[in-house]
C-alpha cells in the first residue's frame, strides 16, 4: 500500500485524436513527482482524467489501491484526491476566507447543513483563517478574490486545495502567471507541505521542477516517454530532443 | 488544526465578519412593517395586496434557484400551477380546509420539482432553460386537455374554501386573504433566509460562482441543485395554493410561462440573489401595472420594458444592488 495513485493503461480519445495513450503511472506515497512535457502533451488531460473531470476511454485509476475509475469527482475528493487548476478556478465574488472555508466545510461533511447558519461553525472559520495565516493571506481574508492580484489568487488556489487535507495533491502549474517576486512563497509552501502527501506537479518552469521533484515523468503526445530521477531525465537524449527548441537556451 | 489561543473575544475581524453575517439587521424588518401598515392605511386595496404578497412568494422561489444556485428557469409556473390545482381540486371536492390545502399544494409542487429536476438538471444553460419551459407548457396543455377534472379553459369551478381556523372567512374585502398571505410569506421568508445563510445555501452560491471548483472540493453539485430545486418548487406550490384559496378560483393561466417570465422581470428589477429583490421588484411592477395598465396596456408594456433595459444596463444587481452601491460609497466617504 505504498502507492498513493496509480493509472493502468489509461486512454482518452476524442474521435480520431488520442490525448492519453495507455498511460501507466505510479505515484508513491509521499512522492515529489513532476509531470513535464511540451505544450499539448496531454498533461492537463491526465489531471482531468485522474480527478474525474473527464472519463477515460479505457484503463483504470487506482487511489490507495482502490479502483476509482467509475467514481464521480466528488467521491474521489472525499478519498483524499485534490487538485489546483492551471487557471485560477475560484469563487471570485466571495471573500478569500470563505473560499477556503467552503473547502473545509465540504471536507468535514458539514457543507450540506441547512438548519444552522454557516457562521455558527466556528471551527471551520477558525481553521480557514489559520490556513490563510500560514500562507500569508490573513490580511486579505475579507477581500473578494477578484480584487486580489493574480499571484495572490494563486495562493488562494493552493489554500483551497490544502483545506481538503489531501493525501494526493495534483498541482497544475502552481506558479504559472505569477511574478517572480511572489512565486517564492508558492514554492516555499509546496516545499513545506507535510511529507506524507503525495505530490504531482505539472510544470513548465524547469528550475521549479528540478528544485521540487525527486522523480520526473515526461509526457509526449499523450504517452509516457520516460520516467526517472531529475539527473536521469536531464541526461536523457530523447528528452533533450523533445525539448530542443523550446528550452534550447538552457 | 484549531488554534486554542484565538479566544472567543479576540477573533480577527475577518473571522468575526463571517460569524456575524447571518444576524438579522434592523432594515430587514422594514418590508414587514410596511406590509402591516398597508393593512391599516389602504383597506380598499387588500385584494391587490394579497396578490402582491403571493407574487412575492413566487418570485422568492425563483430567487432561491436562479439567484443562489444559478439555475436559469422559465418554468417555475409549472409548480405554481400544480400547487394551485392541488389546493383547488381539494376544495372543489369537499375538503376546503385552507392550511392543509397549502401543505398539499407545497407537497405536489415539491414532488413535481423533484421528478422533473432529476431529469432536466443534468443539462445546463440554454438546454436547461428550454426544458424548464417545456415542462410548464406540457403541464398547461395537459391541464387543458383534462377538462373534466380541471375545467379546462373555463377554469376550475365550485371551489369552497372553509374559513381559516374555522373562524375567519375569506370575505369580499380580502382582509383574511391579505393577513393569511402575509403570514405565509413571512414564514417562507424566515425559512428562505435561514436556508441561504446555512452552509447548504453558501454552497449553492459556490455552485453559482464556480461549478468546476465545487466539483474539485468534493461537493455533490447535482444533489445540492436538485434539493434546492425541489424546495423552490415547494415554495411555488404553496404560492399557487395560496392564490387558489384566496381567489377561490383556478384558471389555466396559473401554469402559463408568462407568469414565470413576468416574475423573472420583477425579480431582475428588484435584484437577483439578494433575497429582498422580490420584496421591491414585485410591488413596483404590480402597483404600476394596476395604476397604468388599465388605461393603456400596450404603453404599459413599453414602460416596463424600458425600465428593465435600464436596470440591466445601468444597475446590475437591480434596485437593491444600486442601493447597496450607494450605501457603500456613502460609507467610504465618511
Amino acid at each position: 500500500m505504498s502507492v498513493a495513485l496509480e493509472t493502468a493503461g489509461l486512454c482518452k480519445t476524442f474521435g480520431a485524436l488520442t490525448v492519453a495513450n495507455a498511460i501507466d503511472f505510479r505515484l508513491e506515497r509521499g512522492a515529489r513527482h513532476a509531470l513535464i512535457g511540451p505544450n499539448g502533451a496531454g498533461k492537463t488531460t491526465f489531471v482531468n482524467l485522474v480527478t474525474g473531470a473527464l472519463s477515460p476511454s479505457s484503463g483504470r485509476i487506482l487511489l490507495e489501491g482502490d479502483d476509482v475509475t467509475a467514481l464521480p469527482q466528488a467521491q474521489r475528493v472525499k478519498r483524499g484526491l485534490a487538485r489546483t487548476f492551471q487557471l485560477n478556478t475560484l469563487f471570485r465574488g466571495l471573500s478569500v476566507l470563505e473560499n477556503v472555508c467552503m473547502a473545509i466545510g465540504e471536507r468535514l461533511g458539514v457543507a450540506g447543513e441547512m438548519h444552522r447558519p454557516a457562521g455558527s461553525r466556528r471551527a471551520v472559520v477558525d481553521e480557514g483563517y489559520h490556513a490563510l495565516e500560514r500562507l500569508g493571506l490573513a490580511e486579505d481574508a475579507l477581500r473578494l478574490v477578484r480584487e486580489l492580484p493574480y499571484g495572490r489568487q494563486r495562493l488562494v488556489e493552493l489554500a483551497v486545495a490544502l483545506g481538503l487535507e489531501p493525501k494526493v495533491l495534483l498541482l497544475d502549474e502552481p506558479a504559472a502567471g505569477v511574478p517572480s517576486a511572489e512565486s517564492g512563497i508558492i514554492v516555499e509552501t509546496i516545499e513545506s507541505l507535510p511529507a506524507e502527501i503525495a505530490l504531482l506537479i505539472i510544470e513548465h518552469d524547469m528550475d521549479l521542477v528540478f528544485r521540487l521533484a525527486r522523480r520526473i515523468t515526461v509526457l509526449v503526445q499523450g504517452g509516457v516517454l520516460v520516467e526517472g530521477t531529475p539527473q536521469e531525465i536531464a541526461a536523457d537524449p530523447r528528452v533533450r530532443e523533445v525539448y530542443l527548441g523550446e528550452h534550447a537556451g538552457r | 488544526m484549531r488554534l486554542g489561543t484565538a479566544g472567543r473575544d479576540t477573533a480577527p475581524p475577518a473571522v468575526e465578519a463571517l460569524l456575524r453575517r447571518h444576524r438579522l439587521r434592523a432594515w430587514e424588518l422594514a418590508p414587514w412593517l410596511v406590509a402591516v401598515a398597508v393593512y391599516f392605511i389602504f383597506p380598499g386595496y387588500l385584494a391587490l395586496g394579497a396578490q402582491i404578497l403571493i407574487s412575492i412568494l413566487f418570485a422568492l422561489s425563483i430567487d432561491l434557484i436562479l439567484g443562489y444556485a444559478g439555475i436559469i428557469t422559465l418554468g417555475q409556473s409549472a409548480f405554481f400551477g400544480a400547487g394551485a390545482y392541488a389546493a383547488g381540486l381539494l376544495a372543489a371536492h369537499g375538503w376546503g380546509e385552507p392550511l392543509s390545502g397549502l401543505v398539499v399544494g407545497g407537497l405536489v409542487g415539491a414532488a413535481l420539482g423533484l421528478v422533473s429536476g432529476a431529469i432536466i438538471l443534468r443539462t445546463q444553460g440554454l438546454s436547461l432553460l428550454m426544458l424548464t419551459l417545456v415542462i410548464a407548457v406540457m403541464l398547461q396543455e395537459a391541464a387543458n386537455k383534462a377538462g373534466s377534472i380541471t375545467g379546462g379553459a373555463d377554469g376550475l369551478q365550485g371551489m369552497e374554501v372553509w374559513p381559516l381556523f374555522g373562524v375567519f372567512h375569506f370575505g369580499l374585502y380580502g382582509r383574511t386573504a391579505y393577513l393569511y398571505s402575509l403570514a405565509v410569506l413571512f414564514l417562507a421568508w424566515l425559512l428562505a433566509r435561514r436556508l441561504v445563510h446555512s452552509p447548504f445555501g453558501r454552497s449553492l452560491t459556490g455552485i453559482r460562482e464556480n461549478e468546476a471548483r465545487m466539483h474539485a472540493i468534493g461537493s455533490p453539485v447535482f444533489r445540492r441543485r436538485l434539493v434546492i430545486y425541489t424546495i423552490a418548487a415547494a415554495f411555488a406550490g404553496v404560492a399557487g395554493a395560496l392564490l387558489a384559496e384566496t381567489t377561490q378560483f383556478v384558471a389555466l393561466e396559473v401554469l402559463g410561462f408568462e407568469r414565470s417570465g413576468s416574475a423573472l422581470v420583477m425579480l431582475i428589477i428588484g435584484g437577483v440573489g439578494r433575497l429582498y429583490g422580490a420584496f421591491i421588484g414585485v410591488p413596483i411592477y404590480m402597483i404600476a401595472q394596476d395604476r397604468f395598465a388599465q388605461a393603456d396596456p400596450v404603453y404599459w408594456d413599453f414602460w416596463i420594458g424600458l425600465l428593465l433595459i435600464l436596470v440591466v444596463v445601468f444597475a446590475r444587481g437591480g434596485l437593491i444592488g444600486s442601493i447597496e452601491q450607494l450605501l457603500h460609497r456613502f460609507r467610504r466617504r465618511r
